[in-house]
């Protein structure tokens, strides 16, 4: 069966990002004039050496993805007076973010599913959102180059109004920044990187003494203690790494993880069209899938998958040639367009209950066509890696830190979202019955909970990554059927729209 | 109609008892005929005498048992020992806990510490992993036991936690506090009736160190079909979970008995609620099937 979704979403980008962050390359910096937010807790800046303090949470990594825990936790009522601490060197975490509306779009973006967005709302950040830039849409064009077959999605088949949002990434951090600072959790931001932690087992205390200090309390396990490379220290209940693919946290913490490097590159880049553009297009080439995404105000947002050796060529050609290229494979490129009559048409799947979805009788559309290169253009190697646990005592993994995967189905940081929404729903359940928030059995809830949903959303998404690279006479054919029963039979439709928009948490179990 | 049930050295089908205030070792009658005794007068004999000292009342633990308890005293905190059932059930009596006390009180049941300022007693706590929860609830908590190595784990594992540390842990019993005119305002005795003699009288103390307008709560193991094929057979004979012969089935009290011994005793059963152990996912839950374990919460009128 085919669940080829086309969402499109820029893993490195989303990495809950020190590191591309620091590449900084086509970023405008914040707003010169902006005042330090922080400027009452961060009065006191810890000089080195100077006495550590403790907090309930460390969240190790200021990313999308813990900042959203963070600003989850604060949402909560049992959670909201937690005292958390965020680790990360980003600078732009201590500074009011300042967007210009004239920017244009920086070409990390991410498509965030109807599922995250009501968590968004729920944690009050999405309103920040819509004070930016950012594009909902409702159609979906997936085809390849066989010209076999192509299926159109729109958000009206499963009875929505969107399929999912396009917003950058800069937009997505600072709403959530903009939200946590507003909200009465007791933070405080921590502009360095982890050098390293210790967590000891735990141990009985001789002494009955009822006053342990913090090193104490470390020594005999009760705290995990973090040292950052400016020399502060500190120490935490539960230290939840939320620091990307080349997680910290994951590999302090000895967690093993299992995955392969895809030997794909992907291209994005931010294009200009002549008219508004409000459908997601994806089309299986045979070295990767090409998509172009919306982002709103005539600009879209293109992740192009291919060899490495085809990456490096594609980002030196001159701006037009390049251009030229993705139109040409946007269209009659590497192979024809599909038309309905090689696999008979609707009438096939009439006999099927639950009818004809209502957009198989739209047409096969050309997308617009691609003006101007509104940005440079970035590569990022792709992989697939996934932590073999999630929780060990005081620490837990969210985000890319215990997963990355292949952007062709747009999912990556929506995992991270769920993530980051069970985790702070755990944590208030633990609290309600009085558990140490970072004793193991509490945290492997949490695993419980996200594992078998990523690990599920990561086994389809590397079945496609597999099956649309081999090119082979009858799997062409077969992934053509699927295509076509994606396209027409609608309970099919409804289920794929549902598994991707994250409102079902295992494909085809309704 | 004598009410009381009169029990036989017993152990709750998930958990290793953890509490031994006031128990008595009363020795099975062969009829299984509930059979009412009085005092103190129990027949284990010279045993007895060895742990006067934890009681004043004759609370005589025999000394197998005892020196069992003893034994695995030091696994109490490791949740994969021995105690690994009552781990598991531990949040589950924990949140019946926090709703319905949230609600006698008149606390705000969203709040992280609702249970500030009042004075719990955990009776036969254990380890402590009972008190301590509570005491992160906010509140402030006495924890008793019988046995003294019990009190001596309690202690240091609490003052690993700053918020712990402040527990009042003692190796004494019920009837003693009575007798020095303690009041609480929550009484808490988890899976401690169904190793009490007499479990009348063990009410009446509960009763007495309840305060005006507290809450007592009392949990124990049903008298049923279902709890004989769960607690003898499945857990003795299939899954081998306890030694054969460990518990009396016919010493169980039913929730019909329970609550008109504390109805005796001065305290009106409010509420009652089971719980269920899920096989497939090894987790309990609340529910309103009280057939194998259950709990009560009553509250004290006068």
């Amino acid at each position: 069966m085919n669940r080829i979704i086309c969402y499109n979403n820029r893993i490195f980008a989303t990495k809950a990002g020190s590191d591309v962050y620091r590449l900084r390359i086509p970023w405008r910096p914040f707003s010169n004039d902006a005042a330090p937010l922080l400027s009452s807790q961060n009065a006191g800046n810890p000089e080195k050496g100077s006495e550590a303090k403790q907090y309930d949470i460390a969240i190790v990594g200021g990313g999308m993805v813990g900042l959203a825990l963070a600003c989850s936790l604060a949402s909560r009522p049992l959670t909201r007076h937690l005292n958390v601490a965020i680790i990360d060197s980003n600078p732009a975490l201590g500074r009011k973010h300042f967007i210009k509306k004239e920017d244009l779009p920086d070409p990390r973006v991410s498509t965030i599913t109807p599922a995250t967005i009501s968590f968004f709302k729920d944690i009050g950040a999405w309103q920040f959102v819509e004070q930016h830039r950012h594009a909902y849409f409702d159609k979906m064009q997936v085809w390849d180059y066989t010209g076999l077959s192509y299926a159109k999605y729109n958000a009206r088949d499963a009875d929505k109004e969107v399929l999912g949002c396009v917003v950058e990434n800069k937009v997505l951090l600072s709403s959530l920044l903009s939200r946590v600072q507003e909200t009465v959790l007791p933070k405080k931001i921590y502009p360095s990187r982890l050098n390293s932690m210790s967590i000891l087992p735990n141990s009985s205390s001789s002494e009955v003494d009822s006053t342990l200090s913090m090193t104490a309390l470390f020594t005999h396990g009760r705290l995990a203690k973090l040292e950052l490379e400016d020399g502060n220290s500190l120490y935490a209940k539960l230290v939840v790494g939320a620091d990307g693919g080349k997680s910290r946290v994951r590999e302090l913490a000895g967690f093993r993880t299992t995955g392969w490097n895809y030997s794909q590159n992907a291209i994005i880049c931010t294009v200009e069209h002549d008219v508004e553009n409000h459908c997601a297009w994806q089309r299986f080439l045979p070295s990767g899938p090409l998509a172009l995404l919306p982002i709103g105000d005539k600009f879209s947002n293109i992740v192009w998958t291919m060899s490495p050796k085809e990456s490096s060529e594609f980002k030196s050609i001159t701006e037009d040639n390049f251009l030229k290229a993705v139109n040409h494979a946007l269209d009659y490129g590497y192979g024809p367009h599909p038309t309905p009559s090689i696999l008979g048409s609707s009438d096939l799947f009439s006999w099927l209950k639950g009818g004809i979805s209502k957009s198989a009788n739209d047409c096969f559309e050309i997308p617009p066509k691609v003006v101007k290169l509104a940005s440079e253009r970035m590569a990022f190697p792709l992989s697939l890696r996934h932590a073999n646990d999630y929780a060990s005592k005081r620490v837990a993994l969210i985000g890319d830190a215990a997963h990355t995967v292949h952007p062709l189905a747009g999912q990556g940081v929506n995992l991270g979202f769920g993530d980051a929404s069970t985790l702070s729903s755990v944590i208030s359940e633990g609290i309600a019955v009085g558990t140490d928030i970072g004793e193991v059995s509490l945290l492997k809830k949490y695993e419980a909970d996200r594992k078998p949903a990523n690990v599920m959303m990561m086994a389809v998404l590397d079945g496609f990554q597999k099956a649309y690279s081999v090119d082979f006479g009858p799997l062409n054919i077969l992934r053509a059927a699927a295509f076509h029963g994606a396209h027409h039979i609608s309970p099919l439709k409804k289920s794929i729209i549902s598994y991707a928009s994250g409102e079902m948490r295992l494909p085809l179990f309704a | 109609m004598a009410s009381s049930m009169f029990l036989a050295q017993r152990r709750w089908f998930h958990s290793l008892p953890r509490n031994l205030s006031n128990a008595r070792f009363f020795s099975a009658l062969p009829s299984q005929h509930p059979v009412s005794v009085s005092g103190p007068q129990n027949n284990v004999g010279p045993k007895s005498n060895k742990f006067e000292k934890a009681s004043s009342a004759p609370s005589s633990l025999k000394e197998p048992e005892l020196a069992k308890f003893s034994a695995i005293a030091d696994t109490w905190w490791d949740s994969e020992g021995p105690f690994k059932p009552l781990h598991k059930m531990n949040p589950t009596r924990l949140a019946f806990l926090r709703s319905t006390l949230c609600r006698h009180f008149r606390k705000d049941p969203l709040s992280a510490r609702p249970f500030e300022g009042l004075r719990f007693i955990d009776v036969g706590c254990g380890g402590g992993i009972l008190s301590e929860p509570l005491t992160r609830m906010g509140a402030t908590v006495t924890g008793i036991d019988a046995i003294e190595k019990n009190i001596k784990i309690a202690r240091l594992h609490a003052n690993l936690d700053p918020t712990t540390s402040t527990i009042e842990y003692c190796c004494t019993t019920a009837e003693k506090l009575v007798e020095e005119q303690r009041k609480f305002d929550a009484v808490i005795a988890l899976e401690v009736i169904e190793h009490v003699a007499d479990a009348a009288e063990f009410c009446k103390s509960l009763s007495a160190l309840t305060a005006h307008e507290g809450a007592t709560v009392v949990s124990t193991i049903n008298r049923s079909m279902r709890s004989y094929a769960t607690a003898i057979v499945a857990a003795e004979y299939l899954l081998q979970w306890l030694p054969k012969g460990t518990h009396q089935w016919s010493s169980f009290l039913t929730p019909e008995e329970l609550t008109m011994i504390l109805k005796r005793a001065g305290v009106d059963v409010k509420e009652m609620a089971g719980f269920v152990y899920n096989p497939l996912t090894g987790r309990w839950s609340l529910s309103d099937d009280i057939s194998v374990n259950f709990i009560a919460y009553g509250t004290k009128e006068k």
